[in-house]
């Protein structure tokens, strides 16, 4: 039969039926219901099954402080594991499943755990698993993985988009109860930028749940007129289904506003969620409040949950959990639960109250003076054993408990700068900290003003504290008269003598386990949370930490203040990372940067590789190669033979100008730039101050005022962020200027015995780019093409006679294309970054490979570069002792003994004879490749004392992919190392 | 957290990037004869403290200024916000 739990009234639309299935069973449910409130309106208690013992599990809240009822919703790529059934709302369609389960959620075959709970206590893992210690990868760790965790994920990339946004207001209003409404109406009248954000999908609160009357109006219908008028005025921002989940530094917040969430799917170019920020002058809490249940044996079973959660479901769900009731409390708010239910038709089976003097009722029976000492039923409730106050045990039958402990004031926020709760003996509860974040106010429940007359007024109050802090003037709304009940409670945490009772039901902690952490000397609070985890769960504890101080506190002799309590984190609920990440996945993850001759690369079928940012052109193949290295051997050749082009934009070209720019780059770089001639470029080291090589590359002199810097593709930017510190930190009163030209000028290398019979198609005819004229290392501005503005710089990366030309970035494109129409009679090959690292590495020059963050100029070979008239950074420290011993490693070549033979980067190197271990090493392989030119392999290396060791005969060995063989150390200038072919 | 530019005004600190203590900015003279152990301290040397802190702060996505901020460590609070280059000058580096 359909609904059997339902009751009358309620905030649900029972014109309209919703269809969802639980566990493949289908269901029926209204607008308005959670996923919770459907399934006991169904008579599903039980829910799911605990983390450790596998216990049957059911609804213990009405709301995000959930611990039990997490299921699993959706199928597919939208699948979602570990969500609170508590907060899912219903719609047509819905699919849940249970979780944490072997089989049927009735019959769970793990279930075997809460047989040997005996074992199974704090600390389990790490007294159990401690040998022998080569168990714990193949043995230990797979069981323990598969047996952790609850929900699963169905391993499909997520369909749905998340967005991020930023809004910005005078007062944020986190919580829409009475004190958030009240304080929303106060703010909104005077004027104020308001921003009023509640996780539930209907804004009232408690109010909601409850069957108070405010004036002469019912909770929801003040609710719905308050909401009403707030819509209608252009100051205030309603934002329903959005946690407020963190209070960052100086009144930022973090919000999750859940679109879609209520939907089978987002609506068309709708994201699924967005994750706000929200930067505010003023900040008001009104969280609200938790109810915290009483621990005693066997208080997990399905149908026992918090009684103003059942309350809530009556009230507003109309919905009971079973058609008798039972109700166990140490405050009067429990027999609330009570009449409310009692008023709905159901059966109350009895009102249980530990204190002698708790209020009697006409309408059912009270127990004054009683405890529940066990409870029975496999998988729900079936009756309560009640230790009575005369003695003697008295068992009554019931489908459902409401139990109330008090209720906590949700401080979490307010603890999220490290502000320590302060404890409020009125409540028997912890209560905000007399310094929570700056700018954050608390009103209503949230502060402890546990009444709705109370929350209403403290709304208001704390409003009007803000808009007179804010400039705006003070309002007084005309609140209705409301509830006003005077707090009763006696303090009241667990039954003396159980053990298997419950405090943290989602981690599964008993208070059997707070005794032995004590006994085992935890008696810290943190470290009482550590070892048991009570509190580490997805709930971070908002139903189970008061239980567990509370009991440390008896154990210890203290009072709970003194115990203290934990504080809280962001995000006050769990986040879908996916929110998080917003749009920046997939490919949208950081920018992708295409060089100014991507387009035509692709159209020669470039094969591109990611370096930095950058989409470079790793290689050209041609029709019939079959091999990376076929085509990167043809291009390597045929520029050595004639000419090739290859794309160097993505080098890091910064502008530097100014009367004192060559001062500026004397200090930038460890060699000297001062005296470098106009129309000159030279190659510059540029140190760090430790005196590691930092980055290395050439520098022009456009004018006396003018030089080109340029930067290795990798280190473009912490280059820039580099000499910009060294500009305004280090050295303010240099007239230099800087800006990044990276993306200003496509840049081509044009490399090879016929480069300048090439450029002199191109070059505009009244530039004279004969050796005598423009040799080696000559710059200059010039014109192209008939008077397109270029720079020409005489420079090689690949041994040859090279140029690089620069145009402006828009005409990248057309002169790729042109200069290779313009190489055809010399049968120009463009080539990538593979052939670029060959021909650099056969020419010897030292790359990122060389340049690795732990090497100096002396090992590089250039320690004569490193300026001793002049100050540069790294001059000075590159003269500590350490990094000038007599065996430091120096860059050389390796030639492999037997031609046949690799010589893999990464390889490191023995002398002959020694053994192989990291006390012998000699050094290790930087680059290699196979030097089509040589016809063998060819690497650079760093060997210790290697420019002394030309000749000699190493072992190179390499444990990873077993090579072993021998290598010659010879000159890191494979060819032409007199320079000649460059300077002709 | 929120960086009170002194040119633009309150910037979110995603807009920078963190590039340490202010002691940088105390570079010492490579002619002075410590000058090695100077430079050793000004490298590797750095206090800790558990509050008021000066270090730099560099408007990468914004206007490039490095900046000295004096944050409270243990509380986030910014007490000052200088341009570096202001405070570079103010404490003699002159070249």
């Amino acid at each position: 039969m359909s609904q059997i739990n339902r009751l009358s009234g309620g905030k649900i639309d029972r014109h309209q039926i919703l269809n969802f299935t639980f566990d493949g069973k289908t269901y029926q449910g209204h607008p308005g219901d959670t996923l919770a409130s459907a399934l006991l309106a169904n008579d599903v208690r039980l829910m799911g099954r605990s983390f450790k013992y596998h216990r049957p599990r059911g609804v213990l809240t009405a709301g995000s402080e959930e611990p039990n009822a997490i299921v699993e919703l959706r199928e597919g790529s939208r699948q979602e594991p570990n969500t609170r059934a508590t907060t899912a709302e219903l719609y047509d369609g819905l699919i849940s499943k249970s979780q944490n389960k072997i089989g049927s959620l009735r019959f769970d075959l793990m279930a075997v755990n809460d047989r040997f709970s005996n074992f199974l206590t704090a600390g389990f893992y790490y007294k159990t698993f401690m040998w022998p210690s080569a168990f714990w990868e193949k043995f230990y760790e797979p069981i323990i993985r598969k047996a952790a965790g609850l929900g699963s994920i169905s391993l499909k990339d997520d369909p749905d988009d998340y967005d991020r946004g930023f809004l910005h207001c005078d007062l944020l209003i986190i919580g829409a109860g009475p004190a958030g409404l009240a304080a929303a109406l106060t703010a909104g009248r005077a004027g104020a930028q308001i921003i009023i954000a509640d996780e539930d999908f209907s804004f009232g609160g408690r109010l909601n749940s409850e069957r108070f009357t405010l004036g002469d109006q019912s909770g929801s219908d003040w609710t719905g007129q308050t909401v009403a008028e707030l819509s209608s005025l252009p100051n205030v921002r309603i934002m329903a289904r959005t946690t407020v989940l963190g209070a960052f530094d100086h009144g930022i917040f973090g919000a999750l506003e859940r679109v879609s969430d209520h939907l089978l799917q987002p609506a068309p170019g709708k994201p699924r969620q967005i994750f706000w920020r929200i930067y505010t002058k003023g900040s008001l809490l009104c969280a609200g409040a938790t109810e915290r249940p009483i621990a005693f044996e066997n208080n997990d079973r399905p149908g026992i949950m918090l009684a103003g959660a059942m309350r809530s479901y009556a009230n507003r769900w109309a919905v009971t959990t079973a058609r008798k009731v039972a109700v166990f409390t140490n405050n009067d708010d429990g027999h609330r639960t009570a009449a409310d239910l009692h008023a709905k038709g159901v059966s109350i089976a009895a009102v249980i109250d530990i204190r002698p003097d708790a209020p009697q009722s006409n309408d059912f029976e009270v127990i004054a003076g009683g405890q529940i000492i066990n409870s029975r039923g496999r998988l729900g409730l079936k009756s309560i054993d009640i230790a009575l106050p005369a003695g003697g045990i008295r068992q009554l039958s019931c489908g459902a408990l409401g139990v109330s402990g008090g209720w906590n004031p949700n401080i979490h926020l307010t603890s999220h700068h490290r502000g320590r709760p302060e404890w409020l003996p009125d409540i028997a509860a912890f209560g905000p900290p007399a310094k929570g974040p700056a700018g954050l106010r608390v009103a209503g429940a949230a502060k402890g003003d546990l009444t709705t007359s109370g929350a209403l007024n403290s709304g208001t109050e704390q409003a009007n504290a803000w808009l007179k802090d804010l400039g705006f003037v003070p309002t007084a709304p005309d609140l209705p008269e409301a509830e006003d009940a005077p707090i009763s409670i006696t303090p009241f945490w667990f039954v003396k003598g159980c053990k298997r009772a419950w405090l943290d039901q989602q981690n599964d902690v008993t208070v059997k386990d707070v005794h032995l952490a004590h006994q085992e000397n935890f008696v810290s609070v943190e470290h009482l949370k550590r070892y048991t985890t009570l509190g580490m769960a997805t709930d971070q504890g908002k139903t189970s930490n008061m239980g567990g101080l509370a009991i440390l506190a008896e154990l210890t002799g203290k009072a709970i203040p003194e115990v203290g309590t934990t504080v809280f984190r962001p995000p006050y609920t769990p986040t879908a990372i996916g929110a998080f990440a917003g749009r920046d996945r997939g490919t949208a993850f950081r920018p992708t940067r295409k060089t100014p001759s991507h387009a035509w690369a692709e159209e020669q079928g470039a094969v591109f590789v990611e370096v930095g940012m950058w989409l470079r052109a790793q290689w050209f193949p041609k029709e019939g190669e079959t091999d990376w290295r076929q085509s990167v051997d043809r291009e390597v050749l045929a520029t050595r033979k004639s000419v090739g082009v290859c794309d160097v934009t993505t080098l890091g070209k910064i502008d530097v100008q100014g009367a004192d720019a060559a001062t500026f780059l004397n200090k930038i770089y460890c060699n000297g730039f001062a005296k470098l001639a106009v129309g000159k470029t030279r190659y510059g080291l540029m140190l760090r101050e430790d005196g590691i090589a930092m980055d290395d590359g050439t520098t022009a002199r456009l004018a006396e005022d003018h030089f080109v810097a340029t930067t290795t593709t990798a280190n473009a930017v912490s280059v820039f962020r580099h000499m910009e510190f060294a500009r305004q930190c280090l050295w303010p009163n240099l007239d230099v200027q800087l800006i990044s030209t990276t993306e200003a000028w496509a840049q081509y290398a044009v490399a090879g015995p016929n480069a300048r019979r090439l450029l002199q198609k191109i070059v505009d005819p009244e530039f004279d780019l004969s050796n005598e004229a423009f040799p080696f290392m000559a710059c200059a501005n010039i014109t192209v093409c008939g008077g397109l503005r270029a720079r020409l710089f005489r420079i090689s990366f690949s041994g040859e006679l090279a140029y690089e030309l620069a145009v402006p970035t828009h005409y990248g494109d057309a002169m790729i294309r042109r200069l290779m129409q313009a190489g055809e009679e010399f049968d120009a090959v463009p080539y990538g970054t593979e052939a670029l690292g060959v021909m650099r590495i056969e020419k010897g020059h030292a790359a990122g490979n060389e340049l690795n963050g732990t090497t100096t100029a002396l090992n590089l070979g250039m320690a004569r570069m490193v300026s001793k008239t002049k100050d540069s950074i790294g001059s000075t420290l590159s003269e500590r002792s350490g990094l000038k011993r007599e065996d430091a490693l120096k860059l050389v070549g390796l030639r492999p003994v037997n031609p046949a033979n690799p010589v893999p980067a990464g390889s490191h190197l023995m002398s002959k004879g020694d053994p192989v271990d990291a006390a012998h090493d000699q050094g290790y392989v930087t680059s290699a490749c196979f030097s089509p030119n040589l016809g063998h392999f060819i690497a650079l290396a760093y060997v210790k004392s290697g420019d002394s060791r030309m000749g000699e005969i190493l072992r190179l060995v390499s444990p990873l992919t077993g090579f072993d063989h021998e290598v010659e150390v010879v000159s890191a200038h494979f060819i032409d190392p007199e320079g000649e072919r460059l300077r002709a | 957290m929120i960086i009170n530019h002194p040119l633009l005004g309150p910037r979110d600190s995603a807009e920078f990037t963190y590039m340490g203590d202010a002691s940088l900015i105390d570079r010492p003279d490579w002619k002075n004869p410590q000058a090695l152990t100077q430079f050793i301290d000004y490298g590797y040397m750095r206090d800790n403290p558990a509050g008021a802190h000066c270090e730099l702060w560099y408007h990468e996505q914004g206007d490039r200024s490095f900046l000295v901020v004096t944050r409270d460590t243990t509380t986030h609070e910014i007490f000052s916000v200088e341009l570096a280059r202001d405070v570079a000058r103010s404490r003699g580096r002159s070249t």
